[in-house]
């Protein structure tokens, strides 16, 4: 095959319809009252932009094309015209009122947070986001579930289309926001550790999640679905990878999944108190270790232990944590580590999955330490 | 003997005193003091920089180029983001400007120097060392800066790599170098003019350099205060920008934007200066409204004192804030349409000609047009928050940056050439550049545009399946883009070497006292004031 061809065939991949089919050009009209008043908005602001660069840019290409030199132009010589000048000071006002109206209009809707029935506080940490249902106990982490090895390319051939990335490709979650069609849903926004973003284009909510200050934000979603967005402010390493979805149900769907999800509570309670008197076998923690480490860990740590020093240490070898004490190392697991990176887990994992994560770690990469940690372990040295 | 004539002959005898005393070779460049040579370096520092820069966008849009991640690990693709945006602003754009500024304000006002030639030497000679600081953090442990070129704390203090001092030098640096260039530009334009040139007598050129000089002397300092909150927050316990401490992330915001915003008006005043000379010089006829061009100016400088929070529509400011900063960002518009209709006006029944700083002056005002009219859109703070951090402001402020900016710096170097080597530039290689660059640049960032709009979030090494398409777009155009900048370089080189010998006006419609000097201008031009009418 020539040259050519290989660039005409090229051109033809590119243009081919079955890439552009879900491409989209403009912004979205959302699902809500306020995301269509955004929407028209920013239809209206574009609308009388391209109606000034027309009558501008005409202007100029006129000149262009009739007052040329080399087709005889001579130059006038007016420069100045004061009446010009007022006037085309005073028009662009006049302009700029019309679209200050419906903005100012839209912006007193967006920031009335009053007579909400929901209440959710969204807390962000590098990176994922945590949900707490107020006066409902119920609260959980949302983490990427688009596997590892889509986004560095580690199955199959790629061929730049995506072929072996999932419709969904990081813009998924292990477990999305629920929220009920119909009813005005408050968040009340925040953050562990760095700035971040809570976007969701499809209700035009973009709001920062600061650490040590509570944002709110609103939305009335008509109907049930599920919408997607992402982390809008550069939080760090993974700020790509913390995407946010939400699942949109009908008020009935919604009170059984409120139901549901208490049921589930009670469960995990019982599930720590048997944990506590079991036993568990160095298989069995490994097991769950690996794959825990692989969810919450390995992004920083990576899949190695080497870690990417020095933000994020290397776990092979560490005399501070996986070689060292195991108390130590299950209280750095479960609190964090202030003014650094880690965060704790205490809250995110089970005691169960800390224990198989702490003997994983302290088992893996030739850390043979032979230790196997249970989770009364854990939970004894969580209290000292 | 009358005044007159003493002046004259003690300025002879200063010639002779300094004439030939020119060194060679590399003390030349090092202990120079001459406007023309610390401009012809700063010019040199500027494209040196803007290729380095760009290898660093090109590796970027390699990432980006696909879907997952390819070449680099999310944690250098932040720091390849970060150096970009420091370097594009603070190592190409702003010295280009500074270099624009030493050869020919001293030329246009009819001085025979700048005011503070030593002080002049060491504003350029401390600027490599802040780039080698800078460029030098890629290569420690931790690696270069990684918290955006913006860098909002805590990402910056609490969580940063450990070059966050390196890169808190290296801007104090480039800080003072820009203050003792504004310092410089300020006290030669009010002392240094020719007896008879007034203020409303200068060229617009050198009322755009007065005006940014002012903006940078008031807000470099402020950067170099925030820097510094964020040295002692990162490395002394300091707690400005720590809310268990008793401090407010979202104040560094509001300090960083304070700066922030004049910054980009010290990026795109001289800009408008540029264009300002080249438009009347290529269409025949005198700038239309100059008084209202300059009214304009300052008005744009002042206004950019009190917008600064339209940076920060989402961190949750108050309604009343929101709209104070929404209306004074929309009422920039009027003046920078003034100045786009003056320019149209002075085009408007003149007598035409397409010379390549005519066609990157063009190409500046409809694409810088474009990239206000995406301004005028992120101003709507309901909208805003729907555009805030998407690639719809990477369109935006690369538009404004690059076909502005960058386009009139290379209408300005085209223009002033002839002026400053002595030949004239190849014609027809210029006009590739121009061509290859206008395409490209337009497949590069046009299409920013829509990613934005449908929502591909700005500093992510990955992105979701539907923004692939766009993407590979834009980075074939980055490619090329990137490529077409080395014609201008070929361009450059060829016309040092040599060329159609350049009379002292090549262009017939151009004015200016820069024009009533030989080209090459000589190493000293004016020891005696001209005489302006």
């Amino acid at each position: 095959m020539n040259r050519g061809n290989l660039g005409w065939l090229f051109l033809g991949s590119m243009l081919s319809s079955s890439a552009w089919a879900d491409t989209q050009l403009n912004l979205t009209k959302g699902v809500t009252a306020v995301s269509r008043e955004v929407y028209d908005l920013h239809m209206l602001v574009l609308y009388i932009c391209s109606a000034i660069g027309l009558i501008v840019f005409g202007a100029m290409f006129w000149s262009m094309a009739f007052h040329r030199k080399s087709k005889g132009a001579k130059a006038a010589d007016f420069h100045e015209s004061t009446k010009v000048e007022i006037l085309w000071t005073a028009i662009p006002i006049v302009i700029l009122i019309a679209m200050a109206v419906p903005a100012t209009s839209t912006l007193i809707d967006m920031e009335n947070n009053d007579n909400s029935e929901v209440t959710i506080q969204i807390t962000g940490s590098q990176w994922k986001w945590h949900y707490k249902y107020f006066d409902q106990d119920i609260e959980y982490y949302s983490v990427l579930s688009t596997p590892r090895e889509q986004y560095e390319n580690q199955n199959g051939s790629f061929d730049g289309n995506g072929a072996d990335k999932g419709t969904n490709y990081l813009l998924e979650v292990d477990k999305p926001l629920v929220i009920p069609a119909g009813k005005k849903v408050r968040f009340l926004i925040t953050s562990d550790d760095v700035i971040h973003s809570w976007w969701v284009p499809a209700f035009a909510v973009k709001q920062d999640a600061n650490p040590g200050f509570i944002n709110e934000a609103w939305t009335n979603v008509d109907e049930p679905g599920v919408y997607r967005g992402q982390c809008a402010e550069l939080c760090g390493k993974d700020h790509g990878f913390m995407p946010i979805v939400v699942e949109v149900k009908s008020s009935e769907d919604y009170d059984a999944w409120l139901n549901e999800q208490h049921a589930m509570t009670a469960k995990a309670a019982d599930a720590e108190k048997a944990a506590l008197s079991a036993s568990m076998s160095k298989e069995e923690l490994m097991q769950l270790g690996e794959s825990t480490y692989m969810a919450y860990c390995a992004a920083c740590h990576q899949p190695t232990g080497l870690g990417l020093p020095p933000a994020f240490p290397a776990l092979k070898g560490s005399a501070f944590t996986t070689t060292g004490s195991v108390t130590d190392h299950v209280k750095v697991v479960f609190n964090g580590r202030a003014g650094t990176g880690m965060q704790g887990y205490g809250k995110q994992l089970s005691l169960k999955e800390i224990a198989a994560v702490v003997t994983y770690e302290r088992n893996a990469w030739g850390n043979d330490t032979g230790d196997l940690v249970q989770s009364s372990d854990v939970k004894a040295a969580s209290e000292e | 003997m009358t005044t007159d004539t003493i002046n004259e002959s003690l300025d002879e005898s200063h010639n002779d005193e300094h004439h030939d005393h020119k060194m060679t070779g590399l003390k030349r460049w090092l202990y120079t003091t001459n406007h023309k040579d610390i401009g012809t370096l700063y010019l040199w520092f500027a494209f040196i920089m803007f290729l380095t820069g760009g290898v660093l966008a090109m590796v970027i849009r390699m990432e980006l180029f696909q879907p997952g991640l390819q070449i680099v690990e999310p944690d250098f693709f932040n720091q390849l983001t970060t150096v970009h945006g420091l370097i594009m602003v603070f190592g190409a754009i702003m010295p280009a400007f500074t270099g624009f500024a030493n050869w020919m304000i001293p030329m246009m006002i009819g001085a025979p120097d700048m005011a503070l030639p030593r002080m002049n030497n060491w504003s350029f000679w401390i600027l490599p060392f802040a780039f080698a600081i800078l460029l030098g953090s890629f290569f420690m442990e931790s690696g270069a800066p990684n918290f955006g070129w913006t860098f909002y704390a805590p990402l910056s203090t609490t969580y940063s790599n450990g070059s966050t001092a390196f890169f808190v030098f290296a801007v104090h640096i480039m800080g003072v170098s820009s203050i003792m260039g504004a310092i410089n530009i300020v006290v030669t334009i009010m002392n240094l003019r020719a007896p008879s040139m007034t203020y409303m007598k200068m060229p617009l050129f050198v009322w755009t350099f007065f005006i940014t000089a002012y903006l940078l002397i008031a807000v470099m300092p402020v950067l170099a205060g925030v820097v510094t909150m964020l040295l002692t927050d990162t490395y002394f316990g300091t707690s400005f920008f720590n809310a268990a401490g008793g401090g407010d992330p979202v104040m560094f915001q509001h300090i960083f934007w304070f700066f922030g915003h004049p910054e980009v008006y010290i990026m795109i005043l001289p800009a408008f200066g540029i264009v300002s000379t080249t438009i009347p010089a290529f269409s025949r006829k005198k700038l239309f409204g100059y008084s209202s061009m300059v009214y304009a100016t300052a008005s744009i400088a002042l206004l950019s004192f009190i917008v600064w929070a339209h940076h920060m529509f989402t961190t949750g400011m108050p309604l009343f804030g929101e709209l104070f900063f929404m209306y004074c960002t929309m009422l920039i518009a009027v003046p920078t349409g003034v100045k786009v209709f003056n320019w149209v006006a002075t085009m408007w029944r003149g007598s035409l000609t397409f010379e390549t700083p005519m066609l990157f002056s063009i190409a500046f005002v409809i694409l810088f047009t474009i990239g206000g009219f995406s301004g005028l859109m992120l101003a709507m703070t309901p909208v805003d928050f729907q555009y805030h951090d998407t690639y719809f402001v990477v369109a935006h402020f690369h538009y404004v940056l690059v076909t502005g900016s960058l386009f009139s710096i290379y209408a300005g170097a085209y223009y002033w050439l002839p002026k400053w080597t002595g030949n004239m530039y190849n014609d027809s290689l210029s006009k590739w550049h121009f061509w290859c660059s206008l395409i490209s640049v337009n497949l590069l960032f046009f299409p920013m545009h829509f990613l934005g709009l449908a929502g591909m979030p700005r500093r992510i090494p990955d992105y979701a399946l539907q923004f692939a398409d766009f993407n590979k777009w834009v980075s074939i155009g980055g490619f090329a883009f990137g490529l077409s900048q080395l014609i201008f370089l070929a361009v450059v080189i060829k016309c040092i070497k040599g060329g159609d010998k350049a009379p002292a006006k090549p262009w017939d419609g151009a004015e200016g006292l820069e024009w009533t000097v030989p080209s090459p201008a000589p190493y000293h031009t004016f020891s005696t004031p001209p005489k302006v009418d």
